[in-house]
C-alpha cells in the first residue's frame, strides 16, 4: 500500500478533456467527445494504482495528461507536486510510460532503440550499454535478439523491450497503459512479476490501466473505475466488494461483477477493439 | 518509503545539447538499416541530375558554345549548381520537415515528446543530422557528376559559394521547422502539406532555369523562397566568380527568410508539443 502521508505521486483534481473534431472543408458540424469528465483522484507514493475502464472510458486520455502529452481543458494535474502544465520539464524527468503498443523504430534493434531512448534521458556510454544488456537479459530477451530488428521479435519480446526502456530511465512514476494486452500467459506473468519488482526494488509508484480484472485484483492496491469519462468508483478491491456487495446481493463479488454492476457492460465486450 | 522523488540529472544547455545527439545517432542507425533505400534514392538522384545536365550539354552543342570560356553561359555548370544545391536543400528540408511525420508513422512520437528534452534540443539534433546527411548526399552526387562532366571552376569563388550554402542551410532549417509543425497541427494532412511546400519551392526557385521565365504571377513566389537567393548567390560565386563582398544581395534575404520561419515555427512547435491524439481509452 502506498505512503499516504507524503506528497502524492499523482494528483488529478476536477480534470476534464473534450476532443473536438472539426472537418477542414466540410460544412458538417464539429463533433465533440468528452473523454474525461470532472475526474479527481490521488495516487500515493509507492502504490500500484489500477484504472479500469472499457474502450473510450477515458483512461488512456488520463494517462496522456499525466505524461504531459495532452493538456487538460480544466482542472489540475500534478506529479509529485509538480504541475504538468507549468512544470512540464520537471514532470518529464520523473515519469515514463509503457503503452499497449511497444512503439519503437521497427527496423532498429532493441539495442539501437534503447540507446536512442536513453540518450534522450542523458544516459549513454559503455556502462549504460552493459546495464541495458543486463536488464534485457533479466527480462528474458536473449542476447542474440538484442541486435536483430525489432520487427523480427514477437509482441511479447517487444513489450519486454518497452518495459526495459521505461525501467532504464528510472522513473519514480511509471504509467502502464495496458502493458499485458495481447501477451501470452507466460509473458503476462513475467510482466506482472516485474511490476511488483519495480515497486518493491526501485521505489517506483505504478499507475496501471488494464482490461484484465484478475491482473488488477492481483496487482493493485487500489482501483478506480472509469465509465464514459467519469469516475464511478475508487477503493481497494476489498473495499469495492464491501461497498457494492450488499447492493449486488453478493457477499464476495468478483471485480468483474462489480465492474459490470457499475458500468452495465463487461470488458470482454470491447476487448480487442482499438483503445 | 522515500518522500523526495529521485530525479535525473538536471537539464541545462550542455545537458540538452548532449541529449540532442540522440537524434543524430538514431538517424544514422536508420540510414544504416535502410541502406538499400538510400542507395536507390542516390541512384535516382544521380540519374535525374545526369539527365538534366545532358540536356544542358546538348543545348550547348547545338548552339556551338563550349562553356563560359567564350563568354557564354556555361549551361552545364548552371544546371549542375541547381541539381546539387537542390539535392542538398531538399535533403535538409525533408529531414527536418519530416521529423514529426516520421515518428508519428513509427509510433514513437509520444515517447519523444514525453522525454525530458526541449523541442529546441529536438530540432537542434534533427537539424545537425540533416546538415550532415545533406552534405554527404550532395558530396556523393557531386563526386559522381564530376566523373561525367568537366566544368571550369578556375574563376569560381568557392569560399563565397560555401558561405551562401551555409546561410541557405539556416534558411531551409527554418522552413523545415515550420513544415515539421504541420503534422502536429493537422494530423491528417500535415505530411501532404510538407510535400506540397517542397514541390512549390522547386518550381519557383529557379533550380533549372532563371526565374525570369516564370509567368508574371508566379515570380513573386520566387522572392519568398530562400532557394532563389541561395541559387543566385551560388551561381554568382561559381559562374561569375563574384567576390564574397558582392554576395550581400543573396545572403541578406536568405538569412531574413531563414530567421522568420525559425521565429514563428519554433514557438508553434513548442505550443504543439502535446500530441493531438484523439480520445482513446
Amino acid at each position: 500500500m502506498g505512503d499516504t502521508g507524503a506528497t502524492p505521486a499523482a494528483m488529478v483534481e476536477h480534470v476534464s478533456k473534450v476532443f473536438v473534431n472539426r472537418p477542414l472543408l466540410r460544412r458538417s458540424p464539429a463533433k465533440e467527445v468528452r473523454a474525461v469528465d470532472d475526474v479527481s483522484l490521488t495516487v500515493h507514493q509507492g502504490e500500484i494504482f489500477g484504472i479500469l475502464g472499457a474502450n473510450g472510458s477515458g483512461k488512456s486520455t488520463l494517462i496522456r495528461m499525466l505524461s504531459t502529452l495532452l493538456i487538460p481543458d480544466s482542472g489540475r494535474v500534478e506529479v509529485f507536486g509538480y504541475d504538468v502544465l507549468k512544470q512540464e520539464a520537471q514532470v518529464k524527468r520523473l515519469i515514463n510510460r509503457v503503452s499497449v503498443e511497444a512503439s519503437f523504430f521497427k527496423k532498429l534493434s532493441p539495442a539501437e532503440n534503447l540507446a536512442y531512448a536513453l540518450r534522450l534521458y542523458g544516459r549513454s556510454g559503455p556502462a549504460v550499454r552493459e546495464e541495458t544488456y543486463a536488464v534485457l537479459d533479466r527480462l528474458g530477451v536473449a542476447r542474440e535478439k538484442v541486435s536483430e530488428p525489432l520487427e523480427q521479435l514477437s509482441r511479447g519480446m517487444q513489450q519486454k523491450v518497452a518495459i526495459a526502456r521505461a525501467l532504464l530511465t528510472s522513473p519514480v512514476l511509471l504509467l502502464l497503459d495496458e502493458p499485458t494486452t495481447g501477451l501470452d500467459p507466460r509473458s503476462k506473468l513475467d510482466v506482472q512479476q516485474f511490476v511488483h519488482e519495480l515497486r518493491d526494488g526501485h521505489d517506483a509508484t505504478i499507475l496501471l490501466c488494464t482490461h484484465d480484472m484478475a491482473e488488477a485484483a492481483t496487482l493493485c492496491d487500489r482501483v478506480a473505475i472509469l465509465e464514459k469519462g467519469r469516475l464511478v468508483a475508487l477503493d481497494t478491491v476489498d473495499g469495492l466488494k464491501r461497498q457494492f456487495g450488499a447492493e449486488m446481493g453478493s457477499l464476495d463479488p468478483t471485480l468483474e461483477e462489480i465492474f459490470i454492476h457499475l458500468t452495465g457492460r463487461s470488458l470482454d465486450d470491447d476487448e480487442g477493439d482499438a483503445e | 518509503m522515500s518522500h523526495v522523488p529521485r530525479t535525473l540529472p538536471g537539464a541545462g544547455f550542455w545537458w540538452e545539447t548532449r541529449a540532442s545527439l540522440a537524434f543524430v545517432e538514431r538517424n544514422l542507425y536508420l540510414v544504416r538499416r535502410y541502406w538499400h533505400l538510400e542507395l536507390a534514392f542516390l541512384i535516382f538522384n544521380v540519374a535525374s541530375a545526369m539527365s538534366v545536365l545532358y540536356i544542358g550539354e546538348a543545348q550547348m552543342q547545338a548552339s556551338g558554345s563550349s562553356g563560359s570560356r567564350d563568354g557564354q553561359l556555361d549551361l552545364v555548370l548552371f544546371l549542375g549548381i541547381g541539381t546539387v544545391v537542390w539535392a542538398y536543400l531538399r535533403a535538409v528540408f525533408a529531414n527536418v520537415g519530416e521529423m514529426v511525420a516520421w515518428e508519428r508513422w513509427e509510433g514513437t512520437i509520444e515517447y519523444t515528446m514525453m522525454a525530458p528534452i526541449s523541442r529546441l534540443a529536438h530540432m537542434l539534433g534533427v537539424s545537425l543530422f540533416s546538415i550532415i546527411y545533406g552534405l554527404a548526399r550532395s558530396a556523393l552526387l557531386l563526386g559522381v557528376l564530376s566523373l561525367f562532366f568537366s566544368v571550369d571552376l578556375s574563376k569560381a569563388n568557392v569560399a563565397g559559394a560555401g558561405i551562401v550554402l551555409l546561410a541557405g542551410s539556416i534558411s531551409f532549417l527554418g522552413f523545415g521547422i515550420m513544415a515539421a509543425v504541420l503534422p502536429l497541427l493537422f494530423p491528417e494532412r500535415g505530411e501532404e502539406m510538407t510535400f506540397v511546400i517542397s514541390s512549390i519551392l522547386l518550381l519557383v526557385s529557379g533550380v533549372y532555369y532563371p526565374i525570369s521565365v516564370l509567368p508574371d504571377w508566379m515570380e513573386p513566389l520566387a522572392t519568398i523562397s530562400p532557394a532563389t537567393y541561395v541559387l543566385e548567390g551560388m551561381r554568382a560565386a561559381l559562374l561569375d566568380g563574384a567576390p564574397t563582398s558582392a554576395l550581400g544581395p543573396s545572403l541578406v534575404p536568405t538569412l531574413i527568410l531563414g530567421g522568420w520561419p525559425c521565429r514563428s515555427g519554433l514557438p508553434s512547435s513548442v505550443g504543439a508539443s502535446a500530441t493531438p491524439s484523439g480520445p482513446g481509452g
